[in-house]
């Protein structure tokens, strides 16, 4: 079945129209619920994703609670309708992976000795998936973690990278994903240019590894400024509506 | 110039703020290699006579201080104590000897009639040190039960706003509107007045300032809400 559908073009166009190194389209809104302490929604292409960020609060269970630092508690979850058939509401093998590698891909950023004992949980849920939700999903809590107020170094903007068609391509979305060579997740803190996560799934070679990082600062970048202009678009418009009154 | 924002900039976790060196930066804010980068999600104020940069966050849970005025809810009544939620990450706990200034022997099934589970007290802070739980006591003047009023809460940041410069704000409210207001430094904050619609247009009041904390000209535009508001009132009461 590998290699036997066409992800690419003569025209170095992708099965969605898309170039080698664009983006889906991304749109990112924050404090979108109203209960938790911190939130934010990401659309990126046909994904949809809600966090949902509580904390830092007591930790419970006690025993958790660490003497010197926060807990990150994440989990990661998908609807039953979020793909073509039916999934399991259950967590499965997968969304209990990615809820640790989400955590990990977090914890290097916020101030976790700030708030010594307590916990802060981080609530994943993707209403449709459709290639790149542990991207997107990391993404969005950044977000949610700072729409919260809780003390970061940085934010977190992730994007995946793949290979289709013997080439390197930015955002797979799920029909590349499915059918492509490979694919390798990309997670890193935008002002420090520090890698919070980075996975390979398919086979790269050491070179392709460098070109894929070369590859991912622009739509990074992207991600980060929309991430920014997502935070402080709720506060901007008050001063906006403030000025305008007067 | 070092400054790398304007006055009451919005700032994101990691944005730079200033080069290390003429100013100084305060607030929520790290050093890396010379240079300042914000911590939270804030407003960046900039105070160019005194070539002073504070980073104040907008939103976040309260950290106890030793001496804050608080205002907590009993949510539990232990056998020599009590547990206050104050809106932190951290219980505070009551102790018996912090209630009663002599010492009392009193049943200890009986705790719950003096402060019962819903409680809404006014406490203060005598000790935090993050390996403990803060220790609060209600034996001064002025604290203690709360038995009636409106509670709103807003994010701990923004309590020196509703306070004003110098107290310009909650006096101007409360001369406006014939209440009383107590401002707990976790964000919470009781209206206790006669008037019940004036007490809710308090709360109103209130919930406008937190909304536009990080805007200037505060003091003025909420005046003009009262103003408003209150003729609204005014005009309803004539009616009927």
């Amino acid at each position: 079945m590998k290699g036997s559908v066409q992800l690419i073009d003569e025209n170095g166009k992708r099965v969605d129209g898309r170039y080698p190194n664009e983006l889906r389209r991304l749109r990112i809104e924050a404090g979108v619920l109203k209960n938790a302490d911190g939130s934010a929604m990401i659309e990126l292409g046909n994904n949809k994703i809600i966090v949902a960020v509580y904390g830092p609060h007591e930790a419970v269970p006690k025993y958790m609670a660490e003497p010197d630092r926060a807990v990150i508690r994440c989990r990661y979850s998908m609807a039953p309708f979020s793909v073509d058939e039916r999934k399991s509401p259950s967590p499965s093998r997968r969304e209990v992976e990615l809820s640790m590698v989400i955590r990990q891909a977090l914890e290097p950023a916020v101030f976790l000795n700030e708030y010594p004992r307590t916990m802060i949980d981080v609530f994943i849920e993707v209403l449709e998936a459709d290639g790149g939700t542990r991207t997107a999903s990391i993404t969005a809590a950044a977000v949610a973690l700072a729409d919260a107020g809780i003390a970061m170094r940085d934010l977190v903007s992730a994007i995946a990278v793949g290979k289709v068609g013997g080439r390197l391509v930015v955002d797979l979305n799920g029909l590349e994903d499915q059918y492509g060579e490979g694919d390798m997740p990309i997670a890193l803190m935008p002002q420090l240019n520090y890698v919070t996560l980075f996975q390979a799934d398919g086979v790269f070679t050491p070179k392709e590894v460098e070109d894929a990082f070369r590859l991912v600062s622009e739509p990074i970048k992207k991600v980060y400024r929309e991430q920014k202009r997502a935070l402080k678009k709720k506060y901007e418009d008050v001063v906006r509506e403030v000025e305008k009154g007067e | 110039m070092p400054v790398y924002v304007e006055n009451r900039q919005i700032v994101v976790p990691g944005e730079l703020i200033a080069d290390k060196n003429r100013f100084r930066v305060e607030g929520k804010v790290y050093e890396r290699d010379g240079r300042y980068y914000s911590k939270v999600l804030g407003v960046a104020y900039i105070d160019q006579e005194n070539r002073r940069v504070n980073v104040l966050t907008l939103k976040g849970k309260y950290i106890p201080s030793p001496g804050d005025l608080v205002i907590g809810k009993v949510v539990e009544v232990g056998l020599t104590n009590w547990i206050v939620d104050i809106n932190s990450p951290y219980p505070a706990i009551l102790p018996l000897n912090e209630v009663f200034s002599k010492p009392t022997s009193i049943p200890r099934s009986e705790l719950s009639k003096i402060l019962d589970v819903g409680d809404i007290i006014a406490a203060k802070v005598i000790a935090f040190d993050y390996a403990r739980d803060p220790l609060i006591t209600i034996k001064e003047t002025r604290l203690g039960k709360i038995p009636q009023g409106i509670v709103v809460e807003i994010p701990p940041s923004k309590v020196p706003r509703i306070i004003g410069r110098k107290g310009s704000m909650v006096n101007m409210i409360k001369e406006l509107l014939g209440v009383e207001l107590i401002i707990g430094k976790n964000g919470r904050i009781v209206i206790v007045g006669k008037d019940r619609a004036k007490a809710e247009l308090a709360a109103l009041v209130i919930r406008k300032i937190e909304r536009e904390a990080h805007t200037s000209g505060l003091t003025d535009r909420v005046r003009e809400f009262i103003m408003e508001k209150l003729n609204e009132i005014g005009g309803g009461s004539n009616e009927g």
